[in-house]
């Protein structure tokens, strides 16, 4: 009996019909992929993306040149240089990020005693000319002042795990 | 009569189905392999080095990148392998987190390997299946840890943060009806627990999805079935692990065999194979992302009931919490020695293995007291199976080899390392 029905399933093709049946249900479910990039699929509070140097409300900034970012960061991604500002404050006179060397592991961020340097949920940039990939100090502060609002956001979401 | 010869020909490294970087240097009779020489190496970054010359802690997003497919469960081995050294004590909690997430882990794997496998052999609705499945582990991983793929969410001592209470929602947009985001969101409303067990519900379904589309499916048995026998002897004398020894029906799983974690709480089965092909490889996988399924459902079911501490409180390991250390001096300073000096691992040797996907994914540490390690070797299961490609495929047809590299699921950031 088992024999005429395995010959009968051949015959019939009966697993190939059920797997195109399986492919046609799937043609009239509702669409998985979205149309990016003018829709996008959801993004973490955690995410670590483009960073950015972050300033006090008042418009000081946050770096004190402790250099903790750059002894953590695993891939050497990270250049300090510092010096006396003039009211007196450690600051640092270059904060380079390579991009390129950057593995988005987050131990910068991590280690920042003062939450200055963080990384963003900004994923969507891109190089156009060589030496554009070094994140100076000025460029890092821009990214901080424009998007400071989204930052603190995020920073404040993951606060309390951390 | 003309004379006739056995050419050589080379397979990758650019061929789509040499699944990243392998080179094959091929030994043709007619269409028939006589002989196979895989050229290994064009992914060599040097991990194993790199990782002599940073503190511990540093290495740790390197192992990501090892078996890019399987991240966490890289970085299992190696913080246990630390963690050994160190004698610490990993809180239960953080131990149930980093099963659940090896489990996560081994569905991602095995579910890209089920969509790269059928696209070779010519099944390519698996691979958006599978995709769509992976979409919602990988939302898992970046709610934890950040980042989709390259986590570095495990620490020696526990995990790095606790689970978050909120999962990420879809926005809404003019391509979407309100109600079809919202339907999308239903999901996403509570904890990413929630969402896991949501998950855990919905995915058996999924995979009888894939398991109506190869199992029986005439096409996908003709490209499986009989090719590339071991038998369980060459399998355990070839160096096999993981899923490739299983199915050639040795039942042995790092899992149940030396239980590491909380895995000896866990209930599941580990499925063995009968003959030994591609077919039974195939079907042991499958069962495995049941049966993974199972353990993550358990964990959830723990994490949720048990709140606590993920990572341990010893600071001279792992830096203290951020509140303490702004506020208080002493933890300032644990603070600052941990992200600069790390921490001393006591002089001496380690092996610890865990059950890769792949199989047994082992870091053999040795450390000569100083805050770095002496020497890192990373015992990568994918090298002993791609050393055993000439033997599998030695009498099959060209096609086939195809077949072979799928089905040891090769991944060449961990064999050049």
């Amino acid at each position: 009996m088992q024999a005429v029905r395995n010959i009968l399933k051949t015959f019939f093709l009966v697993e190939l019909f059920a797997g195109l049946r399986l492919t046609l249900r799937n043609l009239f479910k509702p669409k998985f992929t979205v149309h990016y990039p003018e829709e996008k699929t959801p993004q973490s509070p955690r995410f670590r993306g483009l960073h950015a140097q972050r300033r006090y409300a008042n418009g000081e900034e946050r770096c004190i040149a402790c250099k903790l970012c750059e002894a953590v960061c695993p891939a050497l991604a990270i250049t300090i240089e510092s010096d006396v500002a003039d009211d007196g404050t450690r600051r640092t006179t270059r904060y380079d990020i390579d991009l390129f060397k950057c593995i988005y592991c987050g131990f910068c961020e991590e280690a920042c005693p003062v939450d200055a340097i963080v990384e963003t949920r900004i994923h969507e940039y891109h190089m156009e000319r060589r030496g554009e990939n070094i994140m100076t100090k000025d460029k890092l502060l821009a990214v901080g002042d424009k998007y400071e609002a989204m930052i603190a956001a995020d920073k404040a979401a993951d606060a309390r795990y951390r | 009569m003309a004379e006739i010869h056995n050419y050589t020909m080379n397979f990758g490294p650019q061929h789509p189905a040499a699944h990243g970087v392998l080179r094959l240097v091929l030994e043709m009779d007619g269409e028939t392999i006589q002989k196979a020489d895989p050229h290994i190496g064009l992914l060599h970054r040097g991990t194993e080095k790199l990782a002599e010359s940073k503190p511990y802690n540093q290495s740790i997003g390197y192992m990501d990148r090892l078996d890019y497919v399987s991240m966490m469960c890289n970085e299992h081995g190696y913080v246990m392998a630390i963690e050994k050294l160190l004698g610490i004590q990993v809180p239960e909690r953080a131990q149930y987190i980093r099963v659940m997430f090896d489990e996560i882990t081994r569905i991602l794997n095995h579910l890209m390997w089920l969509g790269a496998h059928g696209l070779d052999i010519g099944a390519m609705t698996m691979f958006l299946y599978c995709f769509r499945e992976r979409e919602d582990l990988m939302d898992c991983y970046e709610a934890v840890s950040g980042t989709r793929m390259h986590a570095t969410y495990y620490r020696p001592g526990g995990v790095y943060r606790d689970l978050p209470d909120s999962m990420p929602r879809y926005q809404y947009s003019k391509f979407r009806s309100k109600k079809e985001i919202d339907r999308l969101n239903s999901v996403r409303e509570g904890s990413m627990l929630d969402f896991i067990e949501d998950f855990t519900n919905r995915f058996p379904k999924c995979v009888d999805e894939y398991e109506t589309l190869l199992t029986d499916n005439r096409i996908w048995k003709q490209r499986t079935v009989n090719i590339a026998v071991v038998s369980p002897e060459r399998a355990m004398a070839l160096g096999f692990t993981g899923p490739m020894l299983r199915g050639s029906g040795v039942a042995w799983d790092l899992r149940k065999k030396q239980p590491y974690e909380v895995y000896d709480r866990m209930d599941f089965d580990i499925p063995v194979g009968a003959s030994g092909d591609c077919y039974d490889r195939y079907l042991v996988r499958v069962e495995e992302l049941r049966q993974s399924n199972r353990i993550i459902a358990q964990c959830v079911k723990w994490l949720r009931d048990n709140p606590g501490p993920v990572i341990a409180a010893d600071h001279k390991v792992t830096p203290p919490k951020r509140e303490e250390m702004k506020g208080d001096m002493e933890s300032l300073i644990h603070h600052f020695k941990a992200f600069t000096e790390g921490y001393c691992v006591p002089a001496g040797e380690a092996y610890a293995a865990v059950e890769h996907p792949k199989g047994e994914f082992g870091v053999y540490l040795i450390s000569d007291g100083a805050n770095k390690p002496y020497r890192v070797k990373v015992r990568a299961p994918g090298f002993a199976h791609l050393a055993a490609l000439e033997e599998m495929v030695a009498g099959h047809m060209l096609a086939d080899v195809v077949a072979v590299i799928g089905t040891q699921d090769i991944v060449f950031g961990e064999i050049d390392r």
